[in-house]
């Protein structure tokens, strides 16, 4: 059984190039807009899964396993990052009463 | 897809339908006579014959009950909470095998909805979805022991989706194959996965336990803590829906037991039985037709299973259960693995 | 058919991403960014890569964001908490606009390269399967995975150094 898949054959891949793009760009804007840490680090994932679904399609394209296993990599560590990122954010929340990342301007001194 | 196929697919997967909620319909009564069994009562015996139209008067009376949305809800995800818990659970049961393959008219019909060849993980997904109903439930209402309830629901089931998975890695490195239907044309006749998995198996069934919901591990709604847990504000049927979604879950998670570890609808002397029959068509059938009753016979043992621990065993604590899931399942679940793997290099 | 459903499942994504950057309740945003990765597996499932779309609900949809939820509902936070830390409409505007300012330069960067779509001689539908990625996780790929399963390790001794109470500490 191989046949090729419909959507390689009639979707280019530059439109999937344009479609994680425009994702990604949203992950950028949310990053710049939102003070709320928590959104942002959603932002973070929005992004992150941009990369996925690009990466997914090249490989898919190009018939190539290395791409898919990278996925599979980035995945596990969004994983570790998020475990270790949210047990940040709820430390800065005990110590300033709100995940606003703007009360965090006294790292600077 | 031919079209003969395609309706086939169709009403298969209608019927299973029906009969999951069938089956989750008279777990209520089932759950309310094992428990009347153990605590030496009669159960109910008002409606119809033996109580058996108890479910039905369930039913009536939740649908017209008040419908209550609290006043400072957050409505839609109140809505929503309930049909979340229902559609996930009821998703699951679509890539179980109820038996082998019929064969009618010369035709090949297997008895399972959709064979893909990552059915485990579709149902490991689809239970680790089970749990937004509850969260999203639970903090819609407004109400602090709803929150209480969502909170000690997702921490609940994160900590034991881990144990179960990695229970699950052992059945795979034995096996090879991520396809149920595969996981069960292997274990044929008395060759059945338990044998090689007690462990595996305890840890599976205790963490299917924590996924469910069910006692001991019922701490996101138990009544004695925190009046409904999630549930508290939820009224009539979507009372109703979130009460049937844990029997479904219940069903399903007997199923996968079944099929992963007892062997799904295999039983002991089916290859003797099926030479017994002089037409191989005749013999098949019947075989597969005893294996779909097999498995529901064990199915219906896991259920029953399931009631005999909850009015037998109190509920845990809260530590208790993290203590549980974090320091022994998860150790013991990778010991597993590595004996699993210990035991594959030494014998095959 | 499976061109429209590409159309559908990237539009709906987008809809959904933006609405994870618009909404005002986190709750909101979490649940809009549950559907994003549905639709994303949905791409994934189109592409044949089906373990991908697995993993993807499993690990994504499963257990990363039942964490975020988990904690927005620790932290009890709700449009009333959200509202106080409001962004300026000027930095709105600037963020946008250096967003899609970003969007034009990468647009224009691919839109001129021409990228070799499929080769039908050497095409395998296997890619994606999980025997195919399964051989080439565990040879060629072997040293990565190990290591990951130490970064697990670390992350996992993080997060309860993170979380642990310090003597004296009196909140919560």
């Amino acid at each position: 059984m191989n046949q090729i898949p419909d959507i390689i054959r009639t979707i280019p891949l530059n439109y999937y190039l344009y479609f994680s793009t425009a994702l990604f760009i949203i992950g950028v804007i949310g990053v710049l807009i939102r003070r709320n840490a928590i959104v942002i680090f959603m932002c973070v994932e929005l992004m992150l899964n941009a990369v996925n679904l690009l990466l997914t399609a090249i490989a898919s394209y190009r018939a190539d396993t290395n791409g898919q296993v990278f996925v599979f990599f980035i995945m596990a560590v969004a994983a570790a990052e998020v475990c270790v990122g949210l047990a940040i954010i709820v430390m800065t929340y005990r110590n300033t009463r709100s995940t606003d990342v703007q009360l965090l301007n006294n790292l600077k001194w | 897809m031919e079209s003969v196929e395609l309706i086939y697919k169709a009403v298969y997967i209608l019927v299973i339908f029906g009969i999951t909620l069938l089956i989750a319909t008279y777990s209520t009564y089932a759950e309310r006579k094992v428990a009347a069994f153990i605590q030496d009562r009669v159960g109910p015996n008002r409606a119809g014959p033996f109580g058996l139209m108890q479910p039905l008067a369930d039913a009536g009376k939740m649908f017209f009950k008040e419908e209550f949305i609290p006043a400072k809800s957050n409505r839609m995800l109140f809505i929503i909470g309930p049909g979340i818990a229902m559609i996930v659970a009821c998703m699951s049961s679509a890539v179980i095998p109820f038996g082998d393959m019929l064969i009618i008219g010369g035709r090949e019909i297997y008895l399972q909805a959709i064979e893909v060849n990552i059915g485990m993980l579709y149902i490991f997904g689809v239970v680790s979805l089970g749990v937004y109903g509850l969260m999203i439930g639970g903090w819609a209402s407004n109400n602090k022991f709803s929150l209480l309830g969502a909170i000690r629901a997702a921490s609940q089931n994160i900590s034991y989706e881990l144990a179960m998975g990695m229970s699950i890695i052992a059945i795979l490195m034995m096996t090879g194959s991520l396809s149920l239907r595969e996981i069960a044309e292997q274990q044929a006749g008395f060759n059945w996965n338990i044998w090689y998995q007690p462990l595996g198996f305890i840890i599976f069934l205790t963490c299917s336990f924590a996924e469910t919901n069910r006692t001991p591990f019922d701490l996101p709604e138990c009544e004695t803590e925190l009046i409904g847990g999630y549930h508290t504000e939820y009224s009539s049927m979507k009372l109703g829906l979130y009460l049937f979604a844990e029997y479904i879950n219940i069903f399903v998670a007997s199923a996968v037991m079944a099929t992963l570890y007892f062997g799904a609808y295999n039983f002991p002397f089916m290859e003797n039985l099926r030479e017994a029959f002089s037409d191989p068509v005749v013999g098949n059938n019947v075989v597969t037709l005893i294996g779909v009753a097999v498995m529901f016979a064990k199915i219906f043992f896991f259920i029953f299973f399931f009631m005999w621990v909850r009015w037998t065993l109190p509920r845990f604590r809260y530590d208790q259960l993290m203590k549980l899931g974090w320091q022994i399942l998860i150790p013991l679940a990778i010991l597993n693995i590595l004996l699993t793997g210990g035991g594959i290099l030494l014998f095959d | 058919m499976t061109e429209s459903l590409f159309y559908f499942l990237a539009s709906l994504t987008l809809l959904c991403a933006l609405m994870v950057v618009i909404s005002r309740n986190p709750v909101h945003s979490v649940l809009f960014l549950i559907i994003t990765f549905f639709t994303i597996s949905g791409h994934y499932i189109l592409l044949n890569a089906q373990f991908l779309a697995a993993v993807n609900i499993i690990v994504y949809a499963g257990a990363i964001m039942v964490l975020f939820l988990f904690v927005i509902m620790f932290l009890n936070m709700n449009k009333d908490s959200e509202s106080r830390v409001k962004t300026s409409t000027l930095s709105k505007f600037a963020g946008t606009i250096a967003g899609g300012l970003l969007f034009v330069i990468m647009v224009a960067a691919v839109k001129d390269t021409t990228i070799a779509g499929y080769n039908a001689d050497t095409f395998t539908s296997q890619t994606g399967m999980v025997e195919t990625l399964g051989a080439v996780l565990f040879t060629q790929y072997l040293l990565p995975f190990e290591l990951a399963s130490v970064l697990f390790l670390v992350a996992m001794v993080g997060a309860v150094m993170l979380g642990k109470k310090e003597a004296g500490e009196q909140h919560f």
